[in-house]
């Protein structure tokens, strides 16, 4: 991810932008995302203006750019001081009451404004010549509301709102997130909710707590998500433990999603992905994989991970380490570390033995039982699991099984309510438009089968 | 438990010890935290359990019925999952946050930063810090876990944190107070999260907030959990029983019942797994306002 060729990528949890890594990009307060790459060639198309994405390389994320249009073209500035925006307007609004106009609590109404599209002054062939002529975005929303008729007759709330739907389209502005889980979890719920099993942010926070994911923890995982559960176990692992992906059958499933989070070549190597026939049938000190997938190179491993960690591996681990940590300094590859590499036989041969520490399944569209059936033997006892589905009823089945054979205690059917409130000054209440629904999570503890 | 040291972690092999801390588990709602001690004894309606029987058990096991009767967080669960998440704590980060309170969100930022990072935490009341830094010690959390008693609402935090931390947490009864110093604290962009049961508080700090900070965003957040049953339907024709039969799955095997069998197979093809929301669940725990530190 941004490792060697591409840039380098420093300090995991950097706050500053560098080449090649990846963003998300917030058009005009959340009316687009757009996940991208600052690669040199990168560019964004917002209307019918292309701009490149070099300004925003070594920027600090959180960084707010304004669209330019000058004589060469669009293009990205940063904007220096939020001096420009109005704070306590538009922070906090619910999106659906930034377009809707109609305010109490204020002396001005807009009993007189007659909506006929004869208000403003200016043609748009006036705008393209403003342009022309190198007029910033800010001058021509001045000029438009000067050249507006109603504009004066506007409550204050309204003219803000006018001011900031101008502002959207000839100066639209570019806020620069870092992807993390939240923004990318956020992000696709909102626009391709299906593509991560409509798994909310809350609920996949939930799945993490559940099944307590942190460092050295080792992570089975069933990702048909998308890879947003697999890169949020690999975050708060922080390239410690290991998160394991398994699928049934021989294909893997695609977690794509993994590679916008900018993990460092560590956190990468500790995401595998692995057949469940592979993790079952393994048995100790049986050789049953050929060792063709990693390196094993155990002297690698003081230098990436911090001293502090180094020394405590070393003495009180009785053997070597027996997974390896650092492919990125193989010769014959350029590349760096992938996500999604297949686990070395010894780390199977380890699970087999000592048992993973949780077991997180979301597989929307798939029976829960027979997963949890064929799944929960891999658990460590006393270790606990969390199986998202979307839909109630296999998760209670599945429950229900669970209780009847005894497999498992703590167990509970749990769904997360979530509700966003707009918080303003004589405008406090929650936004208009809710999520319904972010799925169900069955938690639950392995017990010891006697 | 948290560690690097593999012996100590949970596996199949990992067998119970002296001094272990192990939570006795009864029903879904009641729990016991227990420190092993060879030659104590666990006294409950069930009877008297030697702790000696369980040193050599595999962690996970089942012992005769205990029951406790301790209140859990997992109320709270959603709350505190949701900060650890919005906060954006990964291992690494450091975390600032005043009061401390019971502890329980404390001990999740721990777990979040480890092993790189640190939390430092900062509680009003001598004797709530004091008992909150036992409780990090029996949980093996120390290392990353620094308490002190401060006055956070008048002074800040301390000076030597500026510009250091990656998140901020505040559980204050009047957290506006303490947002100009949150303010200091963070580096650009990072997370501020202040947690308030009433509005009006949630509308001053907002209010505060404007100057600083970017993205205020206000949630509520909770967890309903649902009842899962394995219900017989009775119907209008000829049975006679009438109404639903609810059959709590395995314990109560013996209960005679009009068409049990021998095998207590709860399949039957005449009644299904159903689940219903619980009728009591939380009405509300506070409202969560995050915001970013703008970016000069």
């Amino acid at each position: 991810m941004g490792e060697e060729e591409g840039g380098h990528s420093p300090n995991p949890n950097s706050k500053v932008t560098w080449e090649g890594c990846s963003v998300l990009l917030d058009i005009n307060g959340g009316d687009r995302l757009v996940f991208a790459r600052l690669s040199p060639a990168a560019s964004l198309k917002i209307g019918d203006k292309k701009c490149s994405l070099q300004p925003l390389v070594g920027c600090p994320f959180g960084s707010l750019f304004q669209v330019e249009t000058g004589p060469k073209g669009a293009h990205l500035v940063l904007v220096s001081s939020p001096a420009s925006s109005s704070p306590g307007m538009t922070e906090g609004m619910d999106p659906q009451e930034k377009n809707d106009g109609k305010l109490k609590g204020d002396e001005k109404d807009n009993r007189a404004l007659i909506d006929d599209n004869r208000a403003q002054n200016l043609t748009g062939e006036d705008i393209d010549a403003m342009r022309r002529c190198g007029a910033s975005g800010d001058e021509i929303i001045e000029a438009l509301i000067s050249n507006s008729s109603t504009f004066e007759k506007k409550t204050v709330f309204s003219q803000e709102k006018y001011k900031l739907k101008k502002q959207k389209k000839y100066a639209p502005k570019v806020l620069l997130r870092r992807p993390f889980t939240r923004s990318i979890c956020e992000a696709y719920f909102k626009k391709y909710p299906s593509r991560i099993g409509f798994l909310r942010v809350d609920t996949l926070s939930l799945l993490l707590s559940m099944a307590n994911v942190g460092a050295y923890s080792d992570v089975l995982v069933v990702d048909m998500v998308g890879g947003i559960l697999t890169g949020a176990v690999a975050e708060r692992l922080g390239g410690t433990g290991y998160v394991c992906c398994t699928y049934p059958g021989s294909a893997p499933y695609s977690i794509d999603i993994v590679r916008m989070f900018n993990f460092s070549s560590e956190i990468c190597s500790r995401i595998v992905q692995t057949s469940s026939s592979s993790l079952l049938s393994a048995q100790d000190g049986d050789d049953e994989d050929d060792s063709s997938s990693d390196p094993p190179s155990n002297k690698d491993n003081g230098s990436m991970i911090s001293s502090d960690e180094q020394s405590k591996k070393s003495t009180t681990d009785g053997s070597p380490v027996p997974v390896p940590t650092s492919v990125v300094n193989a010769p014959p590859t350029k590349k760096s570390v992938n996500p999604g590499m297949p686990a070395s036989p010894d780390a199977i041969k380890l699970w087999k033995r000592r048992g993973f520490s949780s077991l997180i399944v979301a597989a929307p569209d798939m029976d829960a039982w027979s997963m949890v059936d064929e799944l929960l033997p891999l658990l460590s006892y006393s270790s606990p699991f969390a199986f998202y589905h979307q839909y109630l009823q296999p998760l209670a089945t599945c429950m229900h099984r669970l209780q009847t054979e005894k497999k498992a205690v703590a167990l509970q059917v749990s769904e997360s309510w979530l509700r966003e409130y707009q918080v303003l000054p004589s405008r406090t209440h929650p936004h208009m438009q809710m999520s319904g629904s972010g799925g169900y999570i069955l938690s639950g503890t392995r017990i010891f089968d006697s | 438990m948290l560690s690097a040291d593999q012996e100590k972690q949970n596996s199949f092999q990992r067998r119970i010890c002296e001094g272990d801390l192990v939570i006795v588990y009864e029903r879904h709602d009641a729990m016991k935290p227990v420190t092993v001690r060879a030659g104590s004894e666990l006294q409950n309606r069930f009877g008297v359990f030697k702790h000696s029987d369980w040193i050599g058990m595999p962690f996970g096991c089942k012992v005769l019925s205990n029951k406790g009767s301790h209140r859990t967080q997992i109320l709270y669960i959603a709350d505190i999952s949701f900060v650890v998440s919005f906060l954006e704590v990964v291992p690494g980060c450091v975390v600032l946050e005043s009061g401390t309170g019971s502890g329980s969100l404390t001990t999740s930022l721990a777990r979040a930063v480890a092993p790189f990072g640190h939390v430092y935490t900062f509680d009003f009341h001598e004797q709530r810090a004091a008992s909150a830094r036992e409780d990090f010690e029996r949980n093996g959390l120390t290392r990353f876990i620094t308490v002190s008693v401060r006055d956070t609402q008048g002074e800040g935090f301390p000076e030597e944190f500026c510009g250091k931390a990656d998140s901020v947490f505040l559980d204050l009864p009047q957290p506006w107070l303490a947002v100009p110093s949150s303010g200091k604290m963070l580096k650009p962009d990072g997370v501020l999260c202040s947690f308030s049961p009433c509005i009006e508080q949630v509308q001053r700090s907002c209010e505060a907030l404007t100057t600083n900070f970017t993205d205020v965003r206000t949630f509520e957040v909770l967890l309903r959990t649902y009842e899962v049953r394995d219900v017989k339907f009775g119907s209008l024709g000829g049975d006679g029983s009438g109404g639903a039969v609810r059959k709590p799955p395995c314990k109560r095997k013996n209960r005679p019942s009009s068409d049990e069998e021998n095998n207590g197979s709860m399949e039957r093809s005449t009644s299904t797994v159903m689940a219903k929301p619980c009728p009591e669940t939380r009405g509300h725990t506070g409202f969560l306002t995050f915001a970013r530190l703008r970016c000069s």
